[in-house]
C-alpha cells in the first residue's frame, strides 16, 4: 500500500481521474478516497514508487482514452438503446391496450366504470362489479396484511437476535417466491373449506349484525379471496418495511435509548416516525400487488359479476374476470371490453406503483428495488 | 407512567411482534406441508415421462408440461437476458443522470405491472397477427416479465464490482467499453447469473400471462408456432377440474414446481451469502 509513498500532485491526480471517467460522463468522482485507490492500483501494477510511475500512466491513459472514444460512445449508445427499449416496452403496453380497447372506450364512454351490468349475452358491459371487487378484496387484504407485516418487519430489524435475522428474512422472501397458482391450489383445497366451516360461522356468530357477515356462506367468497391475497401481500410489505426500518440511522435509536426509553418506546419514538413515509410506500407496493394478483384470486373468489354487501358472497375482480373470460370472449366488443378492464387495471397499478416507489425511494434510496 | 407499566408495555409489544412473525411464516409451513403430504404419493417416474391421461384413466404424467415450461423459459431468456443485462450495465455504468433515473423508475413500475396485463399485451402483439396461440407468445410474455428483474439485479451486481478493478484496467490503457465487458462483466458474472436464476424461478411459476398466449396443450407441442403446455397452466386446469385424479396430478405438479423454486432460491442464498435477494 502506498501509505509511506509521497502523494502525487493534486493536479495530476484530478487529470487522470477525469480521463478515466470521461467515458462514463458522470462528472467523475474525484474524491480523495478514489484518488487513493488509483494510487494504490498504479503502485500495484507498476511495482514502482508512485512518484515515478505517475506521469507515465497519466499521459498514456489520456492518449488512448481520446483515441478510442468512438468505441466508448458506441458501447454507451448500445446499452442506452437497450435501456430505452425497456421504456418502450412500458409505453407500448399502454399504447397497445388503449388501441385494442378503443372501440369499447368509444362505445361505452365513462359509463363503463360505473355500470354494474355485465352480460355478454345481451352485449351489456359495465365494469363496476370488478372495480368494486378489486377495491374491496385489496382493501381487506391490506387490513389483514399490514399489521402483521409491520410487526414482522419490526421484529426482524429491531428485536430478533442476530443469528435469527438472516434465516427469518429468507423465509419471508421464500413466501414471495411461491407461485400464485400454488397459493390458489392451497386456497381451493384448504382455505375455502376453513372459511366455509370455521371462519365464516365464527364471524357471523360474533359480527352477524353487520350486513358484511350475513347470507349464505359457500366458502368461495370475497372473504376467502382477501385472505389469500393477504398471505400473498405480506412478504412484499414485510421486506420493504424491513428495508425502510434498516435505513433508520442508529443515532436516532441511540438518542431514544440514551434518554432511558424501553425498546418499544424507542421504536415508537424513533423508528416508526422516521420510517413512516417508507412504510406508506411499502403498503402501496403491497396494494399494487393485491390489485394485480390474478390466479389465486380467480381460484377462490367464485367469479360472479355482481356486487354484494356480504363478504360471504362470491365476487370477481378486474384481474380475475380477464383470466376467466378472455378465452371465452366470442365477439369483438366482448374482447374489447375485457381489454379495457385490463387498461384500467394497468393504469391503476402503474399510478399506485409510481407513488409507492417515490415514497420508498425517498427513505431508502433508489438502489433499493423494493423487491428484496 | 410508572416504570413497571412501561416495562409491561415493552414486553407486550415484543410478544406481539413475535406473534406476527409466527403468523406470517405459518402459511409457508402449512402450504409446503400440505403439498408434501398430498403430492408425494402421486410422484413417480410416470409423472415425469408420460403424457396426461384422459379423465377416468388413472396414471399419466406431466412430461409435456415440464418440457413446455423449459421451452417457454428458454424463449423468455432469449428476449429477457440480453435486454435485461445490457440495461443493467447501462444503469450501473452510465445511469446517474436523469435518463438513468427514468429507466430505473420504469423498470420498477414495469415490475409492478400485473402479469395478466402483460398476457393481453403478448396476445395482441403475437397471437392476433399469427392467428394462433403459440410458444413464441408465451415466451415473449415471460421475457417481458423477466426484463426488469434481470436489469435491476444486474445493476446491483455490477455496482458491487470494486472501482479499483475498473481503474486498474483503464490505467493499462484498455478503453472503458472493453473494461466494462471484459473486466466488470466478468467479475460480476456470478452475481448476474444468480440474478438470472432468480428471475427464471419467478417466471417459471407464472400462470396468468400464459392462459391466452401459450394456452396449454394436453399433448406434445407441434413446433413453437402452436399452443404449448406448461406446468403452472396444467396445475391450474387440473386444480379447478372436478376430478380427483386430476387433483392428485395438480398436487404433484405444484410440489415439483415449488421444490424447483425453493431449491433455486436456497442455492442462490447459500452461494451468495445473502448478497442477492430473492426477487419477485
Amino acid at each position: 500500500m502506498g501509505t509511506s509513498s509521497p502523494h502525487p500532485p493534486a493536479v495530476c491526480n484530478t487529470l487522470v481521474t477525469n480521463v478515466c471517467y470521461d467515458a462514463f460522463d458522470d462528472g467523475g468522482p474525484t474524491s480523495r478516497a478514489r484518488n487513493h485507490e488509483i494510487e494504490t492500483m498504479a503502485n500495484g501494477v507498476k511495482g514502482e514508487s508512485v512518484g515515478l510511475s505517475w506521469p507515465v500512466a497519466r499521459s498514456s491513459t489520456a492518449a488512448i482514452g481520446r483515441r478510442l472514444n468512438i468505441g466508448d460512445r458506441l458501447f454507451r449508445a448500445m446499452t442506452a438503446g437497450f435501456a430505452l427499449s425497456l421504456l418502450a416496452v412500458l409505453v407500448s403496453i399502454l399504447a397497445v391496450l388503449a388501441y385494442e380497447s378503443s372501440d369499447a372506450i368509444r362505445h361505452f364512454g365513462w359509463h363503463f366504470l360505473v355500470t354494474s351490468t355485465w352480460n355478454p349475452v345481451t352485449k351489456q358491459f359495465g365494469a363496476l362489479p370488478f372495480v368494486y371487487g378489486t377495491l374491496v378484496s385489496s382493501f381487506l387484504a391490506l387490513l389483514q396484511a399490514v399489521p402483521l407485516s409491520i410487526g414482522t418487519a419490526l421484529f426482524l430489524s429491531e428485536m430478533a437476535p442476530g443469528w435469527l435475522r438472516a434465516p427469518a428474512s429468507f423465509l419471508v422472501e421464500l413466501l414471495a417466491t411461491i407461485p400464485s397458482v400454488v397459493y390458489g391450489l392451497w386456497g381451493i383445497f384448504v382455505m375455502v373449506p376453513w372459511v366455509r366451516s370455521y371462519i365464516g360461522p365464527a364471524l357471523s356468530d360474533t359480527l352477524g349484525f353487520l350486513p358484511l357477515f350475513q347470507g349464505p356462506n359457500y366458502g368461495v367468497s370475497m372473504l376467502a379471496a382477501s385472505m389469500i391475497l393477504a398471505v400473498m401481500v405480506v412478504p412484499y410489505v414485510t421486506s420493504v418495511a424491513h428495508e425502510v426500518f434498516q435505513a433508520v440511522p442508529s443515532a436516532q435509536r441511540e438518542a431514544a435509548l440514551a434518554l432511558g426509553a424501553t425498546k418499544w418506546e424507542m421504536i415508537r419514538l424513533s423508528v416508526l416516525p422516521y420510517g413512516r413515509t417508507g412504510v406508506i410506500g411499502a403498503i402501496m407496493l403491497g396494494l399494487g400487488r393485491a390489485i394485480g394478483e390474478t390466479m389465486a384470486v380467480t381460484m377462490v373468489i367464485g367469479n360472479r359479476a355482481a356486487i354484494s354487501a356480504s363478504l360471504f358472497a362470491p365476487g370477481s375482480t378486474m384481474a380475475s374476470v380477464i383470466a376467466n373470460e378472455f378465452n371465452e370472449a366470442t365477439y369483438e366488443l366482448y374482447i374489447q371490453a375485457l381489454v379495457e378492464i385490463g387498461l384500467v387495471l394497468l393504469v391503476v397499478t402503474v399510478v399506485v406503483n409510481m407513488l409507492a416507489r417515490l415514497l420508498v425511494w425517498s427513505v431508502a434510496g433508489p438502489d433499493t428495488s423494493g423487491e428484496r | 407512567m410508572g416504570y413497571q407499566r412501561r416495562r409491561l408495555t415493552n414486553v407486550a409489544a415484543q410478544a406481539t411482534a413475535i406473534a406476527c412473525t409466527v403468523a406470517v411464516l405459518l402459511p409457508l409451513v402449512l402450504i409446503f406441508g400440505y403439498l408434501l403430504t398430498k403430492g408425494v404419493t402421486s410422484l413417480n417416474l410416470d409423472f415425469f415421462t408420460h403424457l396426461p391421461k384422459p379423465v377416468g384413466e388413472p396414471g399419466g404424467g406431466m412430461a409435456n408440461a415440464i418440457v413446455g415450461t423449459l421451452i417457454l423459459i428458454g424463449l423468455a431468456c432469449v428476449l429477457g437476458l440480453p435486454v435485461g443485462v445490457f440495461t443493467g450495465l447501462y444503469l450501473a455504468e452510465f445511469g446517474k443522470g436523469r435518463f438513468g433515473w427514468m429507466v430505473r423508475f420504469c423498470a420498477d413500475v414495469l415490475n409492478g405491472v400485473p402479469s395478466i396485463v402483460i398476457g393481453i399485451y403478448a396476445y395482441t402483439l403475437l397471437v392476433l397477427p399469427l392467428k394462433s396461440f403459440s410458444a413464441y407468445a408465451g415466451g415473449f410474455a415471460l421475457g417481458v416479465i423477466m426484463l426488469p428483474i434481470v436489469a435491476r439485479t444486474t445493476e446491483e451486481m455490477v455496482r458491487l464490482v470494486p472501482n479499483t478493478l475498473r481503474e486498474a484496467s483503464l490505467a493499462l490503457g484498455v478503453p472503458s467499453w472493453r473494461t466494462t465487458l471484459r473486466v466488470v462483466l466478468r467479475t460480476a458474472r456470478a452475481g448476474i447469473i444468480t440474478g438470472i436464476m432468480l428471475s427464471i424461478a419467478r417466471v417459471a411459476g407464472e400462470t396468468a400471462p400464459l392462459l391466452f398466449t401459450a394456452f396449454g396443450n394436453q399433448f406434445w407441442h407441434h413446433g413453437l408456432r402452436g399452443p404449448i403446455s406448461s406446468l403452472p397452466v396444467q396445475i391450474y386446469t387440473y386444480a379447478i377440474s372436478p376430478f380427483d385424479d386430476w387433483h392428485r396430478q395438480a398436487f404433484a405438479g405444484a410440489l415439483v414446481l415449488l421444490l424447483l423454486i425453493f431449491l433455486t432460491s436456497l442455492s442462490v442464498r447459500l452461494l451468495t451469502r445473502g448478497k442477492v435477494h430473492v426477487a419477485r
